[in-house]
């Protein structure tokens, strides 16, 4: 018989072997199934990291998987912080890229040193207004904010399907549905042979640290995160704070959309998030919200998934199997959240003082 | 007059079969959220159910099989995500989204050898229409309800008791009972962790089935991500339908009718497809704001919904 | 009375991390009697019955019922031997109906639309006089109706020993009245009743036996024929204790705030304050009684401009303050800390330290976008001192302290703001006598430096020793403003229960 009791008194590092531990058991759990299908899951694991950090390029793609997860997961993380469960990360991304691809494609003529930023700015008020409306009804009406962010990203998604084989549809492309490549002066340019949107990640994590715990915005967003009551009992506008915040929060994920698009593809497709909206969610959660370790937790995934690329075609092994290792990795982390927060006792009905220590 | 009967009882029919995946994956999903978990992990579960549900099918040459399969494809899933939410108090959100990228996986993993492959004879065959005598004659609606395979009729049936089983049966009442306030449920000696593990074990398997339909009914060969996000538009359902079993048939086949009304008038129609593919998420969000804006406290969210329960809290 | 023994606890100890909720505690109940377990808040009564209904496990000790050994791994297996809880906070889903939240988690037919259950429930209801409609949906309920199916839930469980968790806290004067009328009837039919409470009259007006549960630990099991108020009053803590409070004389008689007909509604559009008026000086206390729920938080809210005012006028320093948002109502000196029953909801934040919960109000009056936490810091560390805090330190999360250190720090905080109008509501909640003596001098301190207080309390004693004067609400309705040392606690308790101070002078005294 066990009894769960919290613990009052974890230690950062024994929290950070926990999860080091559930780490190595998914790997090991991924590496029998590895061996059921006839590899060597060492040999799968090392070339896997070799996909990430073989050769200058391939640490560049890694890195560039890297950047948008990270933005995204800082965007996540304010309205987390609220207690807002925005998983429309997605739908904002995508709605970013709309904006940025707007000018990119109608403004063409306009020099680069005005049109970057203009797209950057298109891609930020477009993010943002895209979370800015179920943040409305939540502080209006409190409509659930979780299943309304949801919709969202499908109405986004279908919104540039449409555009992709309708309206925008590049006359050129023979009758493909696909939006035309974007001219020179709409890419970002690069800087050590990766788009700027590195350097404005690295830019962001800093200002997101000092805006949570160092700014009075920061910190009205986490007493409404604690408790919307105590907010307003301290004057706090909460409707303010939240609809202002949400807004950031769609903003920073918007400027993502801006990356992908101008940064990495050179065009726009409806695939352009590609599921980092939902894959930041999980980053930011595994995470605690805190930008710092947001980076780390999201190079790993980034590491990850180029691993599961490489070995694609070093072993002929489908990328979906990195997924699915993805997949186990998550389900072992989340569940050794448990054994972070709380601890098993063991009842022993011939030593009650023992238990009674151990409590 | 007696043209546009016909074309409708066409677009009946297709958007009942169109409907009917959804239908299944609905109801699953109602019965995880009655008992207090939200389960992101439908288009996973989906995608899970319709692999393994093809996969049998084709090997063995069995329908019972690759449905058998299929709900327990779906079933496993919905265990993974049970053992961490309930048991390891793992985030409900997260959890459910972590199971869609292993479910979607999962499935082109197993699927990537079968792309291609058809299912045999003997499987289509069984899952042919099948015209029910007399209730077919009905004009208009007859042929739309009462000429379909197996599977559509086996889900009027599940929905149907799916809402005697929730509204009229003591295991309805006590599912709701903790879905609604865990502590009034444990203090009534019901096993909270049982019936959260059983009826979100039993939606997936729903969610399964739902995927299984596709893979072994709708599109009896297999190709990628066969769901295509029908399982977003199953969670959206659920709140379109106001987690109501029996409206969940109206409300899948309405959105099923939506998906198919954007093909028919794809070349008549001003409106393109991707507009019609956009209305049930716009629908989803005008109930959902409708429910805020009413205030009533009848048709919501379970109130425990995404809270995990414990009871030695304090 | 039959000497049979239904339960016997024997040496119980239960422990919540550091915290000891109950030590080696025993206790015998016989079968027919109603047995008080009488203790201040945080004494461990409700965890013991907890542990007595399956709800929690003890870490030690063995529980007999009618002589058997048991051990329970859930509320089913208690319910199984015949024992009901009934809890302060109701255990009811709200939009089920009255009948169903009574038939879940039972066995029986497996379908429930009959008509033998809704029989079987007015049968039970009839027997003990529970006037209950089995059809009502439990949101439509009053909260004494609510109590009754919590009542009805337990029986129709066949129990027969039946826990009350403090039955009385939300119920009138009257109300209460009637639950010990149903309490005396199932103790004829050979109920044990276990009723928890911290209410010395009331032990003393329904109880056969008692016993007195004191930081934990049992201190005997006495007769009620063999005890006085007096004596259980220092069983409960400890020492003989002076029950009065110091009353400060009150000096001037500036007027600092004056109410005028002010009505509120809330979100269902009912009254939640109706045409209330009233005034208080400087340097006055004045009490505000009432039973749960009959709009003291709303008055509070209002006044602090967190709720909508309908109607009326608030003027604060002969300025009207309607309409003015909560931030600039605290730059005009109003201060209001609401201690909710969860002791946390409003004015701390949980999780924060007490650093960053000093900065809480304060933080606005500071320029540019950054916060300066160093004021906050000092005035912490002065609290600590000052008020004795007990904590590990003042980045330690308040949610870990003490409720009483919780309250401290939260009263410190406001009365630093130095206000010149104070509004806490119950402030004393869940404190211990001594904790609670540390409150009501720092009242008295600020009401000598000429502070407004407006106090809202639970108990009727505190109030009328404490306060100049007591206001009575009753569904949001002033029943009477009363000179505290000219009533007593009956007149006080009709006037809670709706009936004017016209109508109650002269009468129960």
């Amino acid at each position: 018989m066990f009894r769960v009791v919290k613990r009052t008194d974890l230690t950062r590092r024994k929290s950070a072997t926990f999860r080091l531990l559930a780490i190595l058991a998914a790997l090991v759990t991924s590496g029998v199934f590895l061996m059921l299908l006839g590899f060597n899951p060492l040999k799968v694991y090392v070339s896997m990291l070799d996909g990430s950090f073989g050769s200058a390029y391939r640490f560049k793609e890694a890195i560039i998987k890297t950047v948008p997860l990270v933005v995204t997961s800082l965007g996540i993380a304010v309205a987390f912080r609220m207690k807002f469960w925005n998983i429309g990360a997605e739908g904002q991304i995508i709605m970013g890229a709309f904006g940025a691809t707007y000018f990119a494609l109608f403004f063409n003529q306009l020099p680069a040193v005005v049109l970057i930023p203009l797209m950057m700015l298109a891609a930020i008020v477009a993010g943002g207004l895209w979370a800015f409306i179920p943040a409305f009804f939540k502080a209006h009406f409190g409509t659930n904010e979780t299943l309304f962010t949801l919709m969202m990203n499908y109405i986004a998604l279908k919104w540039i399907n449409y555009l992709q084989y309708g309206p925008w549809k590049d006359p050129k492309a023979l009758g493909f549905g696909k939006i035309a490549m974007f001219k020179d002066n709409a890419l970002m340019p690069k800087l050590f042979g990766i788009h700027m949107g590195w350097v404005l990640a690295v830019i962001l994590v800093v200002i997101m640290y000092i805006f949570i715990n160092k700014t009075k915005r920061g910190y009205e967003i986490q007493v409404i995160g604690e408790s919307e009551n105590t907010a307003r009992y301290a004057g706090m506008n909460v409707k303010k704070i939240i609809l202002s915040s949400l807004f950031l929060s769609g903003a920073i994920c918007g400027l993502v959309g801006m990356f992908q698009v101008s940064g990495v593809n050179g065009t726009l497709t409806y695939q352009v998030a590609g599921g980092v909206g939902y894959t930041a969610i999980i980053t930011t959660w595994l995470a605690g919200l805190s930008a710092p370790v947001i980076v780390i937790v999201c190079f790993l995934f980034a590491v990850l998934q180029q691993g599961g690329t490489f070995i694609q075609t070093a072993f002929q092994i489908p990328a979906s199997a990195a997924q699915l290792i993805q997949g186990l990795i998550l389900f072992f982390v989340l569940g050794s959240e448990f054994f972070v927060q709380y601890r098993l006792i063991i009842r022993d009905g011939k030593n009650p003082e023992k238990v009674k220590e151990a409590a | 007059m007696e043209a546009f009967l016909s074309v409708l009882t066409f677009v009946l029919i297709d958007a009942i079969k169109a409907g009917t995946p959804l239908l299944f994956a609905t109801l699953g999903e109602i019965f995880a959220e009655k008992v207090g978990n939200l389960n992101l992990g439908v288009e996973g579960m989906m995608l899970m159910g319709a692999v393994m549900g093809f996969s049998v099918g084709l090997s063995t040459g069995s329908p019972l099989l690759g449905v058998l399969a299929a709900l327990a494809a779906g079933a496993c899933g919905a265990l993974v995500f049970a053992f961490l939410t309930i048991t390891l108090r793992a985030n409900q959100i997260v959890s459910g989204l972590s199971l869609t990228i292993f479910g979607t996986g999962f499935s082109s993993f197993v699927g990537q050898k079968l792309v291609g492959e058809a299912l045999p004879e003997s499987i289509k065959s069984v899952f042919k229409a099948i015209k029910i005598p007399a209730l077919s004659e009905i004009p208009v609606i007859g042929p739309a309800l009462f000429n379909q395979d197996i599977l559509v009729y086996a889900g009027y049936i599940v929905a149907v008791v799916s809402g005697i089983y929730l509204y009229r049966t003591r295991t309805g009442l006590n599912l709701r009972t903790v879905g609604e306030n865990p502590g009034a449920a444990d203090t009534a000696g019901i096993n909270i962790t049982l019936y959260k593990y059983i009826h979100i074990l039993l939606g997936g398997a729903f969610a399964g089935l739902g995927g299984g339909y596709l893979s072994l009914v709708a599109v009896p060969s297999w190709q990628d991500a066969v769901t295509g996000g029908r399982g977003w538009i199953a969670v959206a359902l659920v709140i379109f339908v106001t987690w109501n079993p029996y409206k969940s048939m109206l409300g899948a086949y309405f959105f099923g009718g939506l998906s198919i009304l954007g093909l028919y008038l794809q070349s008549h129609s001003p409106i393109p497809q991707s507009i019609f593919d956009m209305l049930p998420y716009l629908a989803t969000i005008f109930v959902l704001v409708m429910i805020s804006l009413k205030k009533s406290k009848e048709n919501c969210a379970p109130k425990a919904l995404g809270e995990p329960y414990f009871r030695e809290d304090r | 009375m039959n000497n049979e023994v239904y339960i016997k606890i024997e040496n119980l100890t239960k422990t919540f991390g550091p915290v000891v909720a109950n030590n080696n505690v025993s206790l015998e109940v016989r079968k027919g009697e109603i047995h008080a377990l009488l203790g201040e808040n945080g004494s461990g009564k409700s965890t013991l019955m907890n542990m007595l209904s399956g709800i929690y496990t003890p870490d030690s000790g063995a529980i007999y019922i009618k002589g058997k050994k048991v051990s329970f791994r859930n509320p089913k297996d208690s319910m199984a031997l015949g024992i009901g809880m009934i809890h302060q906070h109701f255990k009811l889903v709200e939009v089920l109906t009255a009948k169903e939240n009574i038939i879940a988690g039972q066995k029986g037919t497996f379908f429930i639309g009959s008509r033998k259950l809704s029989q079987k429930i007015r049968d039970i209801s009839d027997r003990y006089g529970l006037a209950v409609d089995p059809d009502k949906k439990v949101y439509n309920m009053s909260v004494g109706e609510k109590q009754t199916v919590e009542i009805l839930k337990v029986l129709y469980r066949g129990a027969e020993i039946l826990i009350l968790d403090e039955p009385t806290a939300v119920l009138t004067p009257q109300e209460t009245q009637s639950l010990f009328n149903i309490l005396r009837k199932m103790r004829q039919a050979g109920c044990s009743i276990i009723i928890i409470t911290h209410k010395l009259n009331e032990v003393m007006e329904i109880s056969d036996r008692i016993t007195v549960l004191r930081k934990g630990e049992t201190f005997g099991t006495v007769n009620k024929t063999d005890t006085s108020a007096n004596e259980l009053t220092n069983l409960m803590v400890g020492r003989a204790v002076d029950l009065s409070i110091n009353r400060v004389e009150k000096k001037n008689d500036s007027t600092i705030l004056k109410v005028k007909e002010l009505t509120v509604t809330d979100e269902e559009n009912v009254k939640a304050l109706n045409t209330v008026s009233f005034t208080l000086d400087s340097g006055e206390i004045l009490g505000v009684a009432g039973v749960a729920g009959s709009g003291q938080k709303e008055l509070c809210e209002t006044i602090a401009g967190l709720y909508p005012v309908a109607s009326g006028v608030i003027e604060y320093n002969d300025e009207n303050i309607v309409g003015k948002n909560p931030r600039d109502i605290i730059k005009m000196g109003i201060s209001m800390s609401f201690i909710p029953e969860d002791r946390l909801g409003m004015g701390l934040i949980a999780s924060m330290g007490m650093v960053d919960n000093m900065i809480l109000k304060e933080y606005q009056n500071q320029k540019g976008l950054f916060i300066e936490k160093k004021t906050a810091k000092n005035l912490s560390q002065k609290l600590v001192e000052k008020l004795d805090i007990n904590t590990p330190g003042i980045y330690h999360p308040v949610r870990q302290l003490s409720g009483g250190n919780i309250q401290k720090v939260l009263l410190g905080r406001e009365i630093e703001s130095n206000p010149h109008l104070l509004i806490t509501a119950y402030p004393v909640r869940g404190l211990d006598i001594n904790a609670s003596y540390t409150i009501y001098d720092l009242l008295n301190e600020q009401k000598e430096k000429g502070v407004g207080i407006l106090f809202i309390g639970e108990d009727l004693d505190v109030l009328m020793e404490l306060c100049d004067r007591i206001m009575v609400l009753c569904n949001g309705e002033v029943t009477g403003i009363v000179d505290a040392a000219n009533v007593t606690k009956e007149q006080l308790g009709l006037m809670m229960a709706g009936e004017k101070w016209e109508d109650v002078i002269g009468r129960g005294a």
